[in-house]
């Protein structure tokens, strides 16, 4: 299966050049391009699965573009870790499509749509590019690609979107910066790119101060990206007020790539025992995940507007991803919870900023409080909502549990039972913010209106007055969220994805033995 | 101390402005209320870094390859050059800092568009204004 090798570069090459055929398509004709997109990802959804199922079974792809060899190159590297995520965020990103038909009518005027189906295509090209990079530079372009993209599509929705796009400019292009910076440190020291030949140079360097402050400026670039606790604060205003496709693909998806660039940094280009024993960051990391966890749902216990307390709950579950990367050196059960939450918090969150966007287009609600008696509005979209928020929450035989259960036997097999409490408590405040949004919709308002304020309607602040029906194109994808977070909370359980588990070890931790 | 001062100061001085640059401009991207300043911030901030990244372009340093610990040379598979005692700056810097302009133009390019909008939307860029607009207009429920 020689062709299976040029999938990666297939898929990464002809997303960009169908962002740009679209744009023209769009002057022919304005339906156009969404259909375009949708047909090339399913086609790449297909390719990426050859390529998952090559790689586990004959082995890590390597595609040197134009046949140069990879210290001077430009190399493609496709593992266990790049061939799964790849799959993830192909799929997310075609329910996200399927979903903004309709719902990009709703939010956004129409001289806007092919721009605006241009850009997602565009963002997608630059995560799938981070996906399958094998060299440090390259990484970089991509990631500016997805980050630019993203600014422009939350500026699209106008209004109370500016001001946070814009700090969102600022923040990521600081972020961006030091993590090419970093970068250069890094070359600075070994002369080369490509993280293959960087790791097999580094060891000798690890004491060199250029390499630490390298490791130390990229770390600190990406974690602004992947809204890690204190360098978070960007993120609740442009989550609340980005159109509602935007907010879900970014933190479904957008995200966990940014989450990637980490992981492939920690084991790819630096080993575990450098993060150990030279710099004595893994323990500092699971703090800052335990802290993040904390502090995010406690944060989201204080919103009112739904999708700020969706945003919230997003910086304290980037904390459990952090702590099973924190834990890795420990317990080889951390990354394997980091990579199933990777998965696990995709489809739920998802799943959530979906319904939230869909709330928002039947019947016009942001504020928690007004969603009395929407259970029987909108029964589709509530039970999903509930299905998802019982996956977030860890309640058994949903996803969000067995990212749990594997992020508790990493703390006890690390000996760190702190973080098993932490754990607990975590789960317990996102039931507390979570039920009291089920309590609105399902249970509230039956012992009539003791208080005459609360009866009154109140006035929905924003543009968006609601009152469309939401059509089978938008409630179908959220359904298939919602499924998924049950199917894939047994699947975890069953031995199904034992062989993608060890294949993700021993491609992560087989290079860190060289 | 006048050896140690020579060898990393003097030496190593377009290091030490681009740095020193760096850190005044940051210092205004995160400081400053003004849109534009902060943007102004963040375009030097940028150019400061890539004045810091083709100074790594001066061979002669001691650097690390894929044969051990060795003087560096440019990347540049000419023997003759070599034989006829051509010196060339190493090329890779510069080619890197190439694409970091057009990400730099690109990123300026998307935060000067967003603030032509937030200026028509509320004219003014300094961002105290900013937020107490918001907060009147989710008031009167127009935003």
């Amino acid at each position: 299966m020689l062709l299976v090798e040029h999938f990666p570069v297939i898929i990464v090459g002809l997303s960009m050049f169908l962002a740009y055929t679209m744009l023209l398509a769009g002057y022919i004709n304005r339906r156009l391009p969404f259909f375009m997109s949708l047909a090339m990802n399913c086609f790449f959804l297909f390719l990426s699965i050859f390529i998952l199922d090559h790689v586990l079974t004959v082995g890590p792809i390597r595609y040197w573009q134009g046949g140069w060899r990879p210290p001077w190159g430009i190399e493609y590297v496709v593992d266990a870790m790049n061939a799964y995520l790849l799959i993830i965020v192909i799929s997310i990103v075609i329910l996200g499509l399927i979903y903004s038909k309709r719902n990009v009518e709703f939010e956004i005027e129409e001289r806007k749509h092919v721009t605006f189906y241009t850009l997602i295509q565009l963002m997608a090209a630059g995560l799938y590019g981070i996906t399958v990079t094998g060299d440090l530079f390259n990484m970089f372009i991509w990631l500016e690609i997805a980050s630019l993209t993203a600014y422009a599509l939350i500026a699209v929705a106008g209004g109370r979107a500016l001001r946070p796009a814009y700090n969102y400019v600022i923040m990521g292009s600081i972020g961006a910066c030091l993590y090419i910076f970093g970068v250069c440190w890094l070359y600075s020291v070994t002369g080369t790119l490509n993280m293959g030949d960087m790791r097999l140079l580094l060891p000798l360097v690890y004491d060199n101060k250029a390499v630490q402050m390298g490791f130390a400026m990229i770390v600190v670039g990406v974690m602004i990206k992947a809204y890690i606790f204190p360098l978070h604060l960007w993120q609740p205003d442009v989550y609340t007020y980005a159109p509602s496709t935007v907010s879900s693909l970014m933190a479904s998806v957008h995200v966990k790539v940014m989450f990637y660039i980490l992981i492939r940094l920690f084991y790819s280009v630096f080993t575990l025992d450098f993060i150990r024993h030279y710099i004595g960051l893994d323990l500092l990391i699971c703090w800052l995940a335990a802290i993040a966890m904390l502090a995010g749902s406690i944060w989201a216990i204080k919103q009112r507007n739904l999708r700020r307390m969706l945003a919230y709950s997003s910086v304290s579950q980037m904390g459990y991803i952090l702590l099973g990367v924190g834990l890795s050196p420990l317990s080889p059960w951390g990354l394997v919870g980091a990579a199933a939450h990777i998965l696990n918090h995709a489809v739920s969150k998802g799943c959530l900023f979906m319904c939230a966007g869909a709330i928002l287009q039947q019947e016009g609600l942001r504020d928690i409080r007004d969603f009395v008696g929407l259970g029987k509005k909108m029964p589709y979209v509530c039970a999903a909502f509930t299905i998802a928020a019982l996956s977030m929450i860890g309640i058994p035989f949903t996803a969000g549990f067995t990212s749990k259960v594997f992020l508790i036997l990493a703390s006890l097999d690390a000996a760190q039972s702190p973080f098993v409490a932490v754990l607990l408590i975590s789960g317990l405040l996102n039931l507390v913010y979570f039920w009291r949004v089920i309590d609105q919709m399902y249970f509230a308002g039956h012992g009539g209106t003791d208080n005459p304020a609360e009866a009154a309607p109140r006035v929905t602040s924003g543009a968006a007055k609601g009152g469309r029906p939401i059509p089978l194109s938008m409630t179908a994808p959220i359904l298939v969220l919602a499924s998924l977070c049950i199917i894939l909370g047994v699947l975890w359980l069953t031995d199904i994805p034992l062989p993608l588990i060890d294949h993700i070890l021993s491609n992560l931790r087989m290079e860190a033995t060289i | 101390m006048m050896e140690w001062m020579v060898q990393h100061v003097v030496e190593k001085y377009n290091f030490w402005i681009a740095m020193l640059i760096i850190i005044v401009s940051l210092t205004a991207t995160i400081v400053k209320k003004n849109f534009l300043k902060k943007l102004i911030g963040l375009s030097i901030f940028q150019t400061a870094f890539f004045l810091w990244v083709v100074s790594l372009g001066d061979v002669g340093r001691n650097i690390l390859t894929s044969w051990g610990l060795k003087t560096q040379t440019p990347p540049i598979l000419w023997t003759e050059a070599a034989e006829k005692g051509y010196i060339y700056a190493n090329p890779l810097p510069h080619v890197l800092m190439l694409t970091g302009i057009v990400v730099s133009a690109a990123t300026t390019a998307v935060a000067l568009a967003i603030v032509i909008r937030i200026y028509q939307k509320y004219g003014t860029i300094e961002e105290d204004e900013i937020i107490e607009k918001e907060l009147e207009f989710e008031r009167r429920g127009v935003l």
